[in-house]
């Protein structure tokens, strides 16, 4: 739905409001670093460090948001930016800076809220954990890190950001770290988004060489911003491409990395292995966000190109934003398969965070920014509940988490049902009352407008049937039929329950800012006035889109009831569905083999490259260090010979001579008096020769 | 050169040929006498009386009996000894004995002529050696005087016997 | 013999060979006393030498040769004499006056 409107007068000047933007991310990096000195006994005091240090920067968020609001409902499109330059080399300087604008203010708000909920999760999820301090620490650094991400004005500053978010995902997936899987995880996730990470610094780098800044708005100098775009578009790449193409395709390399697009998503089911909350936060609401978040950003570049129409709807599509698209819709259908086949209640959860990262980036590829982000903002909501309560089932089910041996939950822990299936219903996009149905469908309504290609929408639609499927009967296993554990589950305490209610409260509230009765999210990031208009709905092809998908979910849900709902079965049973198709199951459940794959080539070929590169290392260069060692040995013992023969040897002998002429001489001393006359005599003879010969000469 | 020229030389040359050459010491005693005679004419044939008939009162009337009374006083071990009289390295010696011999000829060869020819006879007699003596050589004189005391002192101490040694 | 251009070169060639004859002596015969005959016989040969140069030099008046030759006499007595009593001393030491045994003073 396109709200007309008239363009907003933009409002760059510095305020307060962008002045203490920096305070945000300082602030938890700042907690962090306190609580690193701290010893681990000190819990509490750790924890209180950390909640309240994202606190102020919620406080702060919710002021820099309330200024951008402020600023929009007076007509003002608010983008406040505070530059310096932080590395000058001759004439060319590298500039950091950070920014306000809705964008920034909308996903500031959103990391800080759901990221001080789950923070208040973890302390009762973590409160048996020995390092809980340590937890914070990690946990308290990863929020500054992913708040550096939100505003970074500059490439360089998010990539600094960026990459200090992948080591805090590192360090916190491999928490414990004592596990091997766990750590084998940790290593793995790092590995393959660095892979990602790798295109995305050529792509800063090119951008840079091309532009010659890094920074993103500055006065009609920044690198989004219609003079340097358009120096961009008028360059060629190669292949067909310009550069601004080639460039954003480089940087959706490293958000398909970091937001788990196919094929780099093979990190994200394995980093289940960390703790629930930090499931909840780095993999439903910040981390994997914070590749949408990019895309988001660089939209100016990503959309270089294309012709607006008069009410400023893209006609057509640059190649870069296909290839966003065709990943992002491809993805969304390849984990939604595997996630039906999956039977560890996290790793569901994984894969549908997958398939839902593809939506979204689908969503940004054919309906721009405001519907990619809305979609981002309401799953950061019903993902992170569904994993707090995923964590909740855990605990109460004593650290089990394979979904067969769960069961009728909904009897022994009520709350977390109630929470769990309020997200569950928004992640299915149940019609109306559910923040997911209007945001899916806002990327369903894009996509059947795209005018490229109309697969993705049929793509999009059958990912949309497996979500209701898997979701239904993920929650058939757990919390229906009967109970097949070990022990005897409990409820959840208070402060783990109370964060799981506040998120289920805004799963449902987040969808009255998307509809199109009024589009307030939209006209906020996109900065024109949103009307408020029931005649909305009267599109023409809406209603008929907001039919489809809702028959759709319940297709999803009734059939999954039909198969799973309800029945009383034996954990060890097979899968109903496994059951029916054996071989399309193993297919599902082996994860389309895609590690397997990997493994083989990837994997085995850096195996292979390792030895190579041991055998150089020990044969080649210890072989050259030895012979030089030898030769160095060798030479010495020369020099030793040497010196014993010769110079010693030398000088002995010249002693030895110098004594025997010693010797020799001393003969002369015979005692005899006549050896003494005849060398006289002798000497006398020559000196009278010589001096008789120079006297005549 | 006069016929008693060359006599003369022959018999001094001879009698110093004889004087090193011969085994019996007493031999070389008396060839060394010869030796002194002949040069004492040689002398007389230069015109310089004085100084031969010094040469015979000096040398052969008591350094000549003074070789023999030494070689009388020196003969208890004067059996033959083994090796002959002379050192076992004697060609050494003749040879710079020649080598001296051929220096001393080549600069007089060489230099023959500068050498100057006959001259007057001098004429010297006693009462002039007197005055010189008395008078420009009185230093030399005196220190002569001393050197033949001190010679008589030291050459009794030193063949005296000492007291304790063995006879 | 050839023929000497002048007398002095005759007197002057038998000194030397005197000379000769003497060092000869001197330093090839065991004996010590012969020793001390060959420095005679050279002193003698130095004194020929300068009265045979005394003879036929210019001014001849003024007796320097003979002084020298007569002094030369009386030193070469006065050695003469210290000398063999030199020698006899030893002999009393050595009991012998072979020069090639008396190496007591070897280096």
């Amino acid at each position: 739905m396109i709200q007309e409107g008239t363009a907003f007068t933009p409002q760059i000047a510095e305020s307060t409001a962008s002045g203490i933007l920096w305070l945000i991310p300082a602030l938890p990096i700042v907690a962090s670093g306190i609580i690193a000195l701290l010893k681990q006994p000190m819990r509490k005091l750790s924890a209180t460090l950390a909640i309240g240090s994202l606190s102020c920067s919620l406080l702060l968020s919710l002021f820099a948001f309330g200024h951008v609001l402020v600023g929009w409902a007076s007509g003002a499109a608010v983008r406040e930016t505070v530059n310096f330059t932080w590395i000058q080399v001759g004439t060319a300087h590298v500039d950091l800076g950070w920014i306000l604008d809705p964008l920034a203010a909308v996903m500031l708000v959103m990391v800080c809220f759901v990221g001080l909920l789950i923070f208040i999760y973890s302390t009762g999820y973590m409160a048996h954990d020995e390092n809980f301090t340590r937890f914070f620490c990690f946990l308290s650094l990863f929020a500054g890190a992913m708040l550096g991400v939100v505003i970074a004005n500059s490439l360089l500053l998010l990539f600094m950001s960026w990459e200090l978010v992948g080591l805090t995902s590192y360090l916190l997936i491999g928490f414990w770290y004592q596990k091997p899987s766990a750590a084998a995880a940790a290593k793995k996730a790092f590995l393959t988004t660095r892979i990602g990470d790798v295109f995305f610094l050529l792509g800063m780098v090119w951008l840079f060489a091309q532009t010659g800044t890094l920074l993103f708005y500055n006065a009609g100098m920044g690198s989004m911003e219609a003079l340097k775009l358009g120096g961009l578009l008028a360059t060629p790449a190669g292949l067909g491409l310009t550069a601004a193409s080639a460039i954003g395709l480089l940087i959706f390399a490293g958000a398909a990395g970091k937001s788990g697009q196919f094929p780099l998503h093979v990190w994200l089911p394995d980093a289940m292995e960390g703790p629930t909350p930090v499931s909840a936060l780095i993999h439903a609401a910040t981390m994997v966000a914070a590749g949408v978040y990019l895309i988001a950003r660089v939209y100016p570049l990503m959309q270089a190109g294309v012709q607006l129409s008069a009410s400023g709807e893209a006609i057509g599509s640059t190649v870069a934003l296909t290839v966003v698209t065709w990943v992002g819709a491809g993805t969304a259908v390849f984990a939604a398969l595997i996630a039906v086949a999956q039977n560890d209640i996290k790793r569901i959860l994984a894969y549908s965070t997958v398939s839902q990262l593809g939506y979204m980036m689908a969503g940004l590829g054919m309906g721009g920014v405001a519907v990619g982000m809305f979609h981002l903002i309401t799953h950061a909501f019903f993902k992170s509940l569904l994993f707090m309560g995923a964590g909740s089932v855990i605990h109460g089910c004593h650290e089990e988490q394979d979904i067969r041996r769960m069961g009728a939950l909904k009897i022994d822990m009520p709350w977390t049902f109630i929470t769990y299936a309020v997200g569950m219903l928004a992640l299915c996009g149940f019609p109306l009352f559910f923040s997911g149905f209007w945001s899916k469908d806002g990327i369903l309504e894009a996509a059947q407008h795209w005018s490229v290609a109309k697969s993705p929408f049929y793509m999009l639609v059958f990912g949309a049937l497996l979500t209701a499927f898997y979701m239904t009967r993920q929650v058939s296993y757990v919390f229906f039929g009967n109970y097949r554990g070990h022990k005897e589950a409990h409820e959840s305490p208070p402060v783990m329950l109370l964060p799981l209610v506040i998120l289920a409260f805004f799963a449902m509230a987040l969808g009255l800012i998307g509809t199109p009765v009024w589009p307030w999210f939209r006209a906020f990031l996109e900065g024109h006035a949103a009307g408020f208009s029931v005649t909305g709905f009267s599109e023409p092809g809406f209603l008929a889109l907001m039919a489809t998908s809702s028959i759709v979910v319940l297709l999803g849900l009734v059939v999954a009831w039909r198969i799973y709902g309800n029945k009383p079965i034996k954990a060890e049973d097979p899968d109903a569905l496994e059951r029916a198709m054996p071989t399309i199951w193993t297919l599902l459940e082996g994860k389309f083999y895609i590690d397997e794959l990997y493994g083989a080539t990837v994997i085995a070929f850096y195996a292979w490259w390792a030895r190579v590169a041991d055998w150089l290392d020990r044969r080649v260069w210890g072989g050259i260090v030895t012979a030089v060692a030898w030769l160095f040995r060798e030479g010495a013992q020369l020099s030793r010979l040497f010196d014993m023969n010769w110079v010693d040897g030398g000088f002995d002998k010249g002693c030895e001579e110098l004594a025997s002429g010693g010797g020799l001489m001393s003969r002369i001393e015979s005692g005899r008096v006549q050896i003494y006359l005849r060398l006289l005599a002798l000497a006398v003879v020559l000196l009278t020769a010589i001096l008789i010969w120079s006297s005549r000469g | 050169m006069s016929f008693v020229f060359w006599l003369l030389a022959a018999i001094t040359v001879a009698g110093g040929l004889a004087a090193v050459l011969l085994k019996n010491l007493v031999h070389c005693a008396l060839a060394l006498t010869v030796v002194f005679t002949g040069l004492a004419f040689l002398f007389l044939q230069l015109d310089a009386q004085f100084a031969g008939f010094a040469q015979i009162l000096v040398y052969v009337g008591a350094v000549a009996i003074l070789v023999v009374f030494a070689i009388l006083l020196t003969r208890s071990s004067e059996t033959p000894k083994d090796g002959g009289v002379f050192s076992r390295t004697w060609g050494v010696g003749l040879v710079i004995a020649a080598a001296v011999f051929a220096v001393l000829g080549w600069a007089v060869l060489q230099s023959e002529t500068g050498l100057p020819h006959e001259t007057a006879v001098p004429n010297v007699t006693v009462q002039l050696i007197g005055n010189a003596l008395m008078g420009r050589y009185v230093l030399p004189l005196e220190i002569v005087a001393l050197l033949l005391t001190a010679a008589m002192i030291g050459a009794v101490i030193v063949a005296m016997h000492e007291k304790g040694d063995a006879k | 013999m050839t023929v000497f251009a002048t007398p002095l070169a005759g007197y002057l060639l038998v000194a030397a060979l005197l000379f000769a004859i003497g060092l000869a002596g001197a330093l090839t015969r065991r004996n010590a006393i012969l020793v001390l005959i060959g420095i005679e016989l050279m002193l003698n040969a130095a004194n020929l030498n300068l009265i045979a140069f005394w003879r036929y030099m210019p001014h001849p008046e003024a007796l320097t040769g003979m002084m020298f030759a007569i002094f030369s006499i009386a030193v070469a007595a006065a050695e003469a004499a210290v000398g063999l009593g030199l020698v006899i001393s030893i002999h009393r030491h050595a009991k012998t006056t072979d020069l090639d045994e008396m190496n007591r003073m070897k280096g």
